[in-house]
């Protein structure tokens, strides 16, 4: 059998990965090589679609903006070791924690989740891209770009410096006069639309390219996790997309949506941004629930016990999490029944994290831990996270909230949530799928000291915190009196910053020295039981070499790679993928994926600097609708083979 | 054998401990401390906080311990067969059901209950608790705290800034509103927070049961001197807290030596008019403090600097290194000239 033959696109249980001869095997993997090869050269590396690429970049610009924002911590440190300190002034300090926040949820945590899955999600479903290749590049450099606005003008000393939050009136045009909330507005446009991008990749990709055989019941926990995160991205996006434009308006063409004096309203903004805002946290949270799914599994080498329990806590978790956001406002002269109600579903949420973290426990309980340095992450997620979530519930509560909101206090909550629920997750994710995208292990030592720096360091920083806020020492702070007595515990909560610094340089030199000399990693080091394990280290450009087509939940376990069932009869001369139905994953058409493109390059660059020329002159969204709408003309040029969409059943090649 | 070395860490290491153990002791009976309650409001939710710790600590223990049972119980288990390496058998599906739904109905009571006692705790705490409040009004300002007394005869009506006497055992009601920005008063002695807002007029009420004073700092973050923001609640007992009223709504003492005269004319003549209101004199502006008896409170700057001829000196001549970004401009004077001002200004009782 030919890999040429015609045969029809469709799922044949009888027909095995290990029928196909090695001769046949090695024609398919160089046709497939040579029509997904990546244009290689500067001019390849702007034009590449593949999703594999894409991701990678995000992520590694990810970190680097993670490394940007603990720099930003660090220096608020540095300050508040002690009283009355001189290092920095109101002004640095102000723009400082802005760019803290603003980097750690809108260019690190939100995005890295997103990468994560559009890395891990085609691989995982066995498809040889995302749905929308060309829109996934320009997400990549709408996101970048804004990134990049964000940074060049803090190092011009344009930051912005009203808070992550940017309350109005102090980010409105009276109280923050000059660019420096625009700037923050603007890159708030860049990242909205990267963030939304992703959301519809992930959400197409998933309903519509699943391997034959993959019902919704099959697939794994983090894939349900990015899903459901990628609704909660199109559902809370549209609140801070209609109030980062209100304000922009406010501030560059005199409307008077946040002004009071003109009939506007200030705590309109707070209603808007924390629609968008408490979800935020969910959205950084719910991806992390997959990956400690993903990892449990692999390392006790049991499936997750409860599955259908799990996913739907996620969904709940979802839903309640569109219901809490008056809880960031209880200081607000809103009325106290209406209030409550936000006290008992924030309280609410705490049943479906429970039940997470019960059927962890569970599955751990019933399987065989191997205490390698993802499971070790994993465990210090329980008893971060675990912290986190009990304050989380104390705070729930109105009167008790009033005492501490604002206050380190919160501060402790939501690092210990973040820290705990979210980048250790992320840490573990990274150990354990570092060799699938680089194809070589990470340290284990080197992991060990990259935890345990971490985990000590994470503890002596942010506990001290709560008995700040307890004593009366309120956020945002750029220093406080000697008599205030609060002298002590910052000086500890700064010296446990120097172990996160030292946790994250090992890290950094454990993947340097990995990338150069770590143990090959071999398809499936972990002997875990999802797809993305089936190909090798790291994947080809293809992703699977063969569509598999899945019989359960667990097909690496059900079944040696070599048993896999797997389809044939997609062509291998252009970029063909199997569309299936949205329940079942039943094969319904052949499609075809854009070619690389420069297009979405050059539509960040002209739709980009709209947005940037936007922040000086309301002309730059003239301009921009021009010169996009010329883009997008030959973007959507016919280019395609007519023949490109075509049902695989009716009418077989 | 190097028995000094090891001795530095275990020297650092102790007084870092005993920094946290004072500065905790310290700071839980402090002047701006949650734990420390001196009113109805914080006392209620200090025991709340004590409660809530105290189950939060029971349940971190319950999950974290059957957390480490399990990896204790699954990292030391024989291999099980073929069939359930990756999947539990029926018996162990039971158990962890089992576990897993009482684990769940379990945080099901424990967290109707939370929302029962904060739901309760939260409504015995916003209702003004005593008769005959005190009405007193806040303005909020970059980064300053108007305090006005109203009273039934307007010609009794003052205004000061950044402290705010009060009766000890009578509640106070406190209407506040901001110029500016959106600002939060709270003293944590006292009682929790409430915004300050632009365009909207929020209440909140305490009382003070012990007489002392209280540090209350704004808690939402309002700009360059957020951090600069203080206000101190004075309570008093009664006699003494009128006899402060009856002073208060008197005029600012009129010079009466050629020094506090002349200084008096530094301050009619200069920029500081601009800004600032001293009844009985023509300035009245009311961009900053009223200053008619800046001299009978504790601190200036909103409770940055103690009330001393020093510190006022310094900041008159030069605010921004004192709190770099408020609106007060530096101001030039000669020596003598300052020394008239300082003098006129400290007359101000």
């Amino acid at each position: 059998m030919t890999a040429s033959a015609p045969l029809p696109a469709v799922p044949d249980p009888d027909f095995r990965r290990d029928l196909i001869s090695p001769r046949d095997e090695e024609e398919m993997r160089a046709r497939l090589s040579a029509t997904w090869k990546e244009k290689s050269g500067f001019y390849g590396w702007l034009t590449s679609t593949n999703h594999k690429s894409i991701a990678k970049r995000y992520i590694v610009t990810a970190i680097i903006f993670f490394i940007l924002g603990g720099l930003e911590a660090g220096m608020m440190r540095l300050q508040l070791s002690r009283p009355e300190n001189h290092f920095v002034g109101p002004d640095l300090y102000n723009q400082i924690f802005t760019m803290h926040g603003s980097t750690m949820m809108f260019l690190f945590a939100v995005p890295v989740m997103e990468a994560v899955g559009l890395y891990l999600v085609p691989l995982m479903i066995g498809t040889r891209n995302v749905a929308f290749p060309r829109m996934n590049a320009l997400g990549y450099w709408m996101y970048l770009f804004g990134g990049v606005l964000l940074y060049v003008a803090f190092f011009m000393n344009t930051g912005p410096d009203a808070g992550w939050f940017a309350y109005v009136p102090l980010a409105g045009p009276q109280y923050s006069p000059g660019k420096r909330m625009d700037i923050w507005a603007q890159m708030i446009t860049f990242t909205e639309i990267a963030a939304l991008i992703g959301a519809v990749e992930i959400i197409t990709t998933i309903f519509k390219q699943r391997a034959p055989g993959m019902s919704l019941n099959r697939m794994p926990l983090f894939v349900w996790a990015e899903l459901i995160t990628s609704f909660m991205i199109i559902f809370a996006l549209p609140a801070i997309v209609v109030s980062s434009t209100m304000l922009a308006a406010d501030r560059l063409v005199d409307t008077h949506f946040f002004n009071p004096a003109e009939g506007g309203d200030a705590i309109l903004w707070q209603h808007l941004f924390w629609f968008f805002g408490h979800p935020e946290v969910y959205i950084i949270f719910i991806p992390a629930l997959g990956m400690v799914s993903s990892v449990v599994e692999a390392f006790t080498q049991r499936r997750i016990f409860g599955y259908p329990a799990m996913i739907l806590s996620m969904v709940s978790t979802a839903f309640l999490g569109f219901g809490l956001w008056v809880h960031h406002m209880f200081a607000t002269p809103l009325p106290q029944l209406g209030q409550s109600f936000f006290t008992a579903a924030s309280a609410a949420i705490s049943i479906p994290s429970g039940v997470q973290i019960f059927c962890w426990i569970a599955t751990i309980w019933g399987g065989r831990p191997r205490f390698s340095t993802a499971f070790k992450f994993i465990i210090g997620f329980f008893f971060l996270f675990i912290i986190g979530g009990l304050t989380g519930v104390m705070i729930a509560s109105i009167p008790y909230d009033l005492q501490v909101h604002d206050t380190f206090f919160v501060v402790a909550h939501f690092h210990y949530v973040l820290i705990g629920g979210a980048v250790f997750p992320l840490w573990a994710g990274f150990y354990y799928w570092f060799p699938k995208l680089s194809g070589r292990m990470l340290s284990e030592r080197a992991g060990s000291w990259n935890f345990w720096l971490f985990f000590i360091g994470m503890n002596i920083t942010f506990f001290p915190m709560h008995i700040l806020g307890l004593l009366g020492m309120p956020r945002r702070v750029y220093t406080y009196l000697p008599e205030m007595g609060w002298g002590g515990l910052n000086a500890l909560a700064s010296f446990g910053a120097v172990f996160i610094v030292a946790s994250v340089c090992v890290f950094l030199f454990n993947v340097w020295n990995s990338l150069r000399r770590g143990v090959p990693a071999g398809d499936n080091p972990w002997n875990a039981p999802t797809l993305e394990w089936a190909t090798t280290s790291p994947p080809p450009s293809y992703g699977h070499l063969y569509i598999p087509v899945v019989e359960g939940r667990d097909p690496l376990w059900d079944a040696a790679p070599g048993e896999l069932a797997v389809v044939t009869g997609l062509r291998t001369d252009r970029h063909e993928g199997l569309i299936t139905s949205i329940m079942d994953a039943i094969p319904e058409r052949r499609y075809e994926f854009k070619e690389p493109s420069i297009l979405p390059l050059l539509l960040a660059v002209f739709g980009g600097g709209t947005i940037v020329i936007a922040i000086f002159s309301p002309w730059g969204v003239t301009v921009g609708a021009i010169t996009s709408f010329i883009i997008l003309a030959g973007w959507f040029w016919p280019t395609i083979s007519p023949d490109h969409d075509t049902p695989v059943a009716r009418e077989p090649l | 054998m190097m028995p000094a070395r090891p001795r530095v860490p275990t020297r650092f290491a102790s007084t870092l401990s005993a920094c946290v153990v004072v500065a905790f002791v310290v700071g839980c009976s402090g002047w701006q401390s949650a734990l420390d309650p001196k009113g109805p409001r914080a006392d209620a939710v200090a025991k709340l906080h004590w409660s809530l710790v105290t189950v939060a600590a029971v349940v971190y223990v319950i999950v974290i311990s059957a957390l480490i049972y399990a990896l204790w119980r699954g990292s030391r288990r024989e291999l099980p067969d073929q069939a359930h390496i990756h999947r539990e058998t029926p018996e162990q599906a039971d158990t962890m059901k089992r576990g897993v739904v009482i684990a769940v109905a379990i945080t099901a009571v424990v967290m109707l209950s939370f929302v029962f006692t904060s739901v309760s705790v939260g409504s015995s705490v916003a209702r003004v608790d005593g008769n005959k409040p005190l009405r007193i009004d806040v303005v909020g300002h970059q980064w300053w705290w108007e305090v006005k007394y109203p009273d039934a005869d307007p010609h009794n009506n003052f205004e000061t800034a950044n402290e705010i006497h009060v009766p000890v055992g009578r509640p106070v009601l406190i209407k506040m509103t901001a110029q500016d920005v959106i600002h939060s008063f709270w003293a944590p002695n006292i009682g929790g927070k409430k915004d300050l807002i632009p365009g909207h007029e929020t209440v909140t009420w305490f009382r003070a049961d012990s007489a002392g004073v209280y540090r209350g700092q704004c808690a939402e973050f309002c700009g360059h001197e957020h951090a600069k923001m203080a206000f101190f609640i004075v309570a008093e007992p009664r006699l003494e807290f009128e006899s402060w009223l009856q002073k208060q709504r008197g005029e600012a003492p009129q010079p009466t030596d050629s020094l506090t005269q002349a200084g008096q004319k530094v301050f009619l003549s200069g920029p500081c008019v601009m800004c600032h209101t001293i009844s009985g004199t023509p300035a009245a502006a009311t961009a900053g403090p009223n200053l008619t008896h800046l001299a009978s409170r504790r601190t200036i700057a909103a409770g940055t600097l103690p009330n001393n001829t020093g510190n006022l000196a310094g900041w008159i001549l030069d605010p921004q290194t004192i709190k770099p970004g408020v609106k007060m401009p530096p101001n030039q004077l000669d020596p003598q000239s300052l020394r008239a001002l300082l003098a006129y200004l400290e007359s101000l009782k």
